[in-house]
């Protein structure tokens, strides 16, 4: 007998599971995934084309008035290794203001970069060491986009390297080790660095934060998706099912309220984690060219999960997601329609996009009092928190957010479960509009059936 | 004499300080069609939806077949069926994967299909059962639901103006459908503004204003009691 009641409760359950995910899972829910995840396989075309176009030698233009010596050889040779030259004059007759037309035009038409004289006397001057020789450069932008600076910018890093080979050139010619004096002592190869007190690692901060990088931005993205993708499914969910006058009807069934409640939220949360994933598929690969992957092994650094760690952060997840959607089931008790239910998403996207960008960019522990007060309180923080402490090994602040969000959700349950029991999901607040004036009580703006 | 399956005692309902059941009492008799009627705002959605377990009594008695509300609500939920004024059903599905739904929440298997072909003949849409509900007209939709309401075989069906706003076709096919199913044994409360629908169709009647029983009993006696030629006459009478 029990047995039976158990699969008719499993099967009640399944019903509204069911019809959760094929309630959410409608073309107007699938679409704009599929929109996130072609814009960033396009984004990432954009980028790999960027990345040709770094590999890519730039176009540029020469007037050398100077001829030929130590120096403006080295200028030269530099160049002309690093770039397409496709001008290259010299101003015999004096006329440098028609050949600067002409060799812009050439190099303009070839889509290049820049157009650079050599003045008369670049050689002497370097060589007499008093003051400082000068290139004329005329820059050609085809456009003022980010990545329209790449040609240009590739001209100026030949320029540089120009520079510090005639560098070179000049302090070998004293004699001395150059390396040793463009670089007197070393650093890099000798560095320790002590994070958050612990032991030390082998290793530079830039590398250590770097290699950290996509860790830091991913998960709180990663954490931040899952929860606004199932929360705001919790909100439309319960916004449809007054949209459609079905929530009355699905109250009279004989079915408990905590497996409507379960139902929703475990509906809601499969088809969250889905789109979440599939996102986050699209996003690692958007980012994964943004990051060069370092050389620093985490885990021969000790900053890497252990068991424990994954399990904290796995539970960290969950729990937050768990009290996310049964915040949104008491937000959603308060949605008319479909419309009012994208409203009531702005205290979720509120709770989650704080803290994603709080650890984003500072650690818990280097936060104000305040900024630490405020991020323990939003218990969506927690597993963006967790995901970071746990690799320097800090268990205490992970578990007690795991407690405070096991705190969080239960009570968000107990409340959901007791609005779901309570006449508020049909009919709203009422309010007075006059206090002991029969007359003059009736039902306020925010109720929303009306008694019969 | 046949038994009594509804109770309601001294009904009270308020809704923050608002009264809108005052001390409700009546009865309903098993396989008998019971009608609660009476103007917009006199207590009767309310009274139907204490007793389909989705509003909290505020005090008095409710029960249903022997089982007290708000204590055996899980039981009286197995027994029941309800069919809100304004219901509709989920857009995303095809009426006979709505029926699907409703069903599965009262067995599995076999007994499932049998409930769903129980709803299909009841709502006799032919093959637009098979349509996404969002393609129905109103009389079609009400016609979906009030096959859901009825396929369960439920012991008391509570019909909340099932014929509200439908034409005259489509609401005697409603009639039609409700009295049928008395006669495989279930009992129905229903509401309804329509004073002539109910003298067609209830065996007695309750007529409710501003919250209260004014007047209880078998149409045609009431129309003789108090010399009415029908029941809208005998509910002005009554109120005055």
């Amino acid at each position: 007998m029990r047995n039976k009641r158990n699969e008719e409760k499993r099967g009640c359950l399944g019903s509204i599971i069911k019809k959760e995910v094929k309630e959410l899972l409608t073309w107007e829910t699938i679409l704009p995934i599929v929109m996130i995840v072609v814009i960033f396989g396009m984004m990432g075309g954009v980028y790999s084309g960027v990345e040709e176009d770094v590999e890519e030698e730039s176009i540029i233009g020469l007037i050398n008035n100077d001829g030929s010596g130590t120096y403006t050889d080295i200028l030269i040779d530099t160049l002309d290794g690093g770039a397409e030259l496709v001008y290259n004059r010299t101003d015999e007759d004096g006329d440098l203001g028609e050949l600067i037309d002409e060799g812009l035009e050439e190099v303009g038409n070839e889509g290049g970069a820049a157009l650079l004289i050599i003045p008369l006397g670049f050689n002497d001057t370097i060589a007499l060491g008093e003051e400082r020789a000068s290139i004329r450069v005329i820059w050609i932008l085809e456009g003022v986009g980010t990545f329209d600076s790449i040609p240009t910018g590739s001209v100026s890093g030949l320029l540089e390297v120009a520079r510090s080979k005639i560098t070179r050139e000049l302090v070998g010619g004293d004699g001395g080790n150059v390396d040793t004096i463009l670089a007197p002592f070393e650093y890099k190869s000798n560095e320790t660095t002590m994070i958050k007190g612990g032991n030390p690692v082998n290793a530079g901060p830039g590398d250590i934060i770097g290699a950290l990088a996509t860790q830091s931005m991913l998960i709180p993205i990663m954490i931040m998706i899952v929860i606004m993708f199932s929360g705001g499914n919790v909100i439309t969910s319960m916004g449809l099912e007054k949209e459609n006058k079905t929530l009355e009807t699905l109250l009279t069934l004989p079915v408990k309220r905590r497996s409507i409640i379960t139902g929703k939220i475990v509906g809601s949360s499969a088809v969250g984690l889905a789109m979440a994933l599939i996102y986050m598929l699209a996003y690692g690969f958007f980012m994964r060219g943004f990051y060069s992957s370092s050389d620093l092994n985490l885990e021969e650094i000790g900053l890497s999960l252990g068991i424990v760690g994954y399990l904290i952060l796995a539970i960290s997840i969950s729990l937050a997601v768990l009290g996310a959607l049964a915040l949104c089931l008491v937000l959603g008790s308060f949605a008319k329609n479909y419309k009012s239910a994208q409203m009531l998403n702005g205290p979720l996207v509120a709770l989650t996009m704080v803290p994603m960008f709080i650890t984003m960019f500072k650690d818990f522990s280097t936060l104000p009092l305040t900024g630490k007060i405020v991020l323990f309180a939003i218990p969506f923080s927690h597993p963006m928190i967790a995901s970071r402490a746990l690799l320097f090994g800090d268990y205490l602040l992970p578990l007690s957010g795991l407690a405070y969000m096991a705190f969080f959700t239960l009570v968000m349950i107990l409340i959901a479960v007791k609005i779901f029991n309570s006449d508020h999901l049909l009919v709203g607040r009422v309010k007075k509009e006059e206090e002991g004036k029969k007359r003059g009580i009736r039902f306020g703006l925010k109720s929303r059936i009306k008694p019969d | 004499m046949a038994k009594s399956v509804l109770e309601v005692k001294d009904l009270v309902k308020y809704y923050g300080p608002l009264k809108a059941v005052n001390g409700l009492s009546f009865e309903v008799k098993e396989n008998e069609i019971f009608g609660l009627i009476g103007p917009n705002g006199a207590g009767k959605t309310t009274t139907l939806r204490v007793i389909s377990t989705i509003l909290q009594i505020t005090s008095g008695l409710v029960r249903v077949f022997g089982y007290e509300l708000p204590r055996q609500a899980g039981e009286v939920r197995r027994i029941i069926s309800y069919l809100p004024e304004d219901a509709g059903a989920y857009k995303n599905m095809t009426g006979k994967v709505y029926l699907g739904f409703m069903a599965s929440f009262f067995g599995n298997g076999g007994k499932t299909r049998e409930i769903v072909q129980e709803g299909i003949k009841i709502a006799d849409l032919g093959r637009r059962i098979n349509d996404r509900v969002d393609t129905y007209s109103k009389g079609m939709m009400r016609r979906l639901l009030v096959g859901r309401a009825l396929m369960t075989d439920p012991r008391l069906a509570i019909l909340d103006e099932p014929t509200s706003g439908l034409d005259v076709i489509n609401a005697k096919e409603i009639r039609d459908i409700i009295k049928n199913a008395t006669k495989e044994g279930t009992t129905v409360l229903l509401s309804s503004h329509n004073m002539l629908e109910v003298e067609f169709l209830c065996d007695r009647i309750a007529l409710i204003d501003e919250g209260k029983i004014v007047e209880e009993g078998k149409p045609q006696e009431l129309k003789k009691k108090y010399k009415a030629s029908n029941i809208e006459e005998v509910f002005v009478e009554a109120v005055r």
